[in-house]
């Protein structure tokens, strides 16, 4: 599992990376997505891969922590997710209004000399 | 303490978000007289209020006078509000810029678009968030708040101009939070805390085999606040940005990128002090080095900007360059003259870019901004008529050349006022008698004192240019737009006045933040010694 979750997120912040430094806004915004779910997917794992362990205590009484899962990572995820959610769909609208004043999707709001 | 006392800490965050959210509730432009009215009430009754905290702050030996836990959890497990001199003095500077914009946006700018105090509010409730929170991913959320504001007010008035460098700073901004995540998550893997005070009495007994983990979790945060604060090569955002924001705003913004030098300051100092273990003076070369390069940028920057809003923006780089490098020095008398400078700077920027405005008036490229404006959301008449009726302040120009000297003299840091007691409380500390003084200090004092002289002939030329031009008319200046410029610099006077108990405090903040113990211990016994009952 640590493998497929490590190679996870290594593509999508490597193709997160990548599209964020490409010249058109619209390939801006995807790897801004993408290195947002790598982001999210990394918090996640920070709280230790586990399998059937319960995410808060269920029973009465204090039980064992270790064996249940970290509950603080997936609440920072859920805070993380709904930030960086909100604040794409801002940019989406910045990119919209400089795509209608400029005329042109490039990032520095003119077509370069070719 | 009284129960007003214990509450009182967290009013200057939740004033401007239930100030905000009764703007919205009220129609936002139909009633925007109302909202003017709310906007100004609020900013000054945080003046009280962060005046009211700085004197309790002050009056505590440990400097920790009040430790807020939200829901009343104990304290490593939950969120908290601390509040010591540092965070006082920050909360006041907010709450004095913040006051001076809102009067100047009276004039003309709040109708320029839609929802200026609103934003301006939840700018005010993020900076105040980030500046009183004792949690890492708190701080996480409330850089968020005041983010998300900024890139209202950053678009604000419209123009491609300004969606343009919106798009750049909003897409700068948005890495630099992932970088932040990033970075807030690999120290909670490792430290397993957020809590900064916790985190700071772990650091010490952190297994070999993971320091590596953490201090790279550190470095990561540490770049999402350096891209914050501006510091070269982090930087390149910055100026074009702020040279295309509304004068109240970029006025506010001149403390936005003290955000990041302030959790640098608070962040570095406590987890990385001397109690660090082997971690201690992580990344101290870098942050002096990454100064002086700011400020060797900003330098070069303002001598070859050609408008004055480049100007200004420039001067902020140099700014918070030095304030960094000084903080790399890591010696608590500079840090206390850096803390001195960082007042008197942001002050004097401040009013720079409010008099920014009111200079340009006159000129081509700020008409062609408010044409722009105003073709977009066609008020043509209401804002004529507005100017029409302001009562137009005699010898005007004179006014103006005033105010221009005195942020001159304080950005460039000349003799008469604070920006020169500022820059050589860093040096003196810098250079102690009877000791040999490191090279890096004597660096530091030459890139310091030459910036200074460059800051001198860039506003002398800009100054030149503006002012001394024979036919051109006087522009039309309302008292209300002139008395916030006014009130900015005389508070950089009476700093220069006050000099002595000012320095006092600073010094006494800059020990405290050199002595994290005294943090970490205030902190987490603060709670611990008073009864669970404290939130009722």
């Amino acid at each position: 599992m640590e493998i497929v979750l490590a190679l996870g997120i290594g593509v999508l912040a490597g193709s997160g990376v990548w599209l964020a430094l490409r010249p058109r806004t619209f390939q801006v915004i995807i790897g801004l997505s993408l290195l947002a779910y790598a982001v999210n997917l990394f918090i996640l794992a920070m709280g230790r891969l586990r399998t059937d362990a319960a995410p808060v205590l269920m029973a009465k009484g204090m039980g064992v922590p270790a064996e249940f899962a970290d509950p603080l990572p997936q609440a920072l995820v859920l805070t993380a997710i709904v930030i960086s959610f909100a604040t794409t769909a801002l940019f989406l609208v910045v990119i919209i209004a400089a795509r209608g004043l400029t005329g042109t999707d490039h990032v520095d709001g003119r077509e370069p000399d070719v | 303490m009284s129960w007003a006392e214990n509450h009182l800490v967290i009013a200057p965050i939740v004033l401007p978000l239930f100030a905000g959210a009764v703007m919205l509730a009220l129609g936002g432009e139909r009633r925007r007289n109302i909202n003017a009215m709310l906007n100004i009430a609020v900013s000054l009754a945080l003046i009280a209020i962060s005046i009211m905290l700085l004197r309790d702050a002050d009056a505590v030996p440990g400097g920790i006078s009040n430790v807020y836990r939200l829901g009343d959890w104990p304290v490593p497990f939950a969120i908290v509000l601390v509040l010591d001199r540092l965070s006082a003095m920050m909360l006041l500077l907010t709450s004095v810029l913040a006051a001076a914009a809102a009067v100047f946006s009276l004039a003309r700018w709040h109708r320029a678009g839609v929802n200026f105090h609103p934003l301006f509010q939840f700018l005010l409730m993020g900076l105040n968030g980030a500046f009183l929170t004792g949690d890492l991913f708190n701080l996480f959320v409330f850089f968020e708040v005041l983010l998300a504001a900024s890139y209202g007010l950053v678009l604000y008035g419209s123009g491609s101009v300004r969606v343009m460098t919106g798009m750049q700073y909003i897409a700068v901004n948005l890495v630099a939070s992932l970088l932040f995540l990033i970075g807030v998550s690999l120290i909670y893997g490792i430290a397993g805390t957020l809590n900064m005070a916790d985190l700071a009495s772990r650091i010490a007994a952190i297994p070999a085999s993971d320091r590596a983990l953490l201090e790279a979790g550190a470095g990561i945060l540490g770049i999402a606040f350096l891209v914050k604060a501006g510091m070269w090569p982090l930087c390149f955002w910055l100026p074009g940005t702020y040279a295309a924001v509304p004068a109240p705003v970029g006025s506010i913004f001149a403390i936005l990128t003290k955000v990041g030098v302030y959790v640098v300051l608070r962040l570095w100092l406590l987890l990385f002090g001397d109690g660090a273990g082997a971690s201690a003076q992580f990344g101290g070369e870098l942050l002096l080095a990454g100064g002086m390069a700011t400020i060797v940028f900003g330098t070069i920057g303002t001598l070859a900007s050609q408008d004055m809003s480049r100007l200004a923006a420039f001067s902020v780089l140099v700014s918070s360059g030095t304030v960094l490098a000084a903080v790399g020095l890591a010696q608590t008398g500079v840090t206390g003259g850096a803390l001195f400078y960082l007042i008197s700077s942001t002050l004097g920027l401040g009013a720079f870019f409010l008099l920014i405005e009111l200079i340009e008036r006159g000129r081509e490229p700020g008409a062609d901004v408010l044409a722009v404006t105003r073709e977009l959301y066609g008020e043509e008449g209401e804002e004529d008529g507005a100017e029409e009726t302001g009562i137009a302040i005699p010898a005007t120009i004179a006014l103006l050349g005033l105010s221009f000297i005195g942020c001159a003299v304080v950005i460039a840091g000349l003799p008469p006022l604070s920006g020169f007691i500022a820059k050589f409380a860093m040096l003196s500390a810098a250079l102690q008698p009877g000791a040999a003084v490191p090279t890096q200090a004597w660096v530091f004092l030459v890139i310091l004192i030459l910036s200074g002289l460059a800051a001198l002939i860039a506003m002398t030329r800009a100054g030149i240019r503006v002012f001394w031009v024979s036919e051109r008319e006087a522009p039309r200046v309302r008292l209300i737009e002139m008395a916030p410029v006014a009130v900015l610099l005389l508070l950089c006077v009476l700093q220069t006045v006050q000099a002595g108990p000012v320095m006092r405090f600073m010094q006494a903040t800059a020990q405290s933040l050199h002595a994290p113990h005294d943090y970490m211990r205030g902190v987490l016994e603060f709670s611990s010694a008073r009864k669970p009952a404290g939130g009722t």
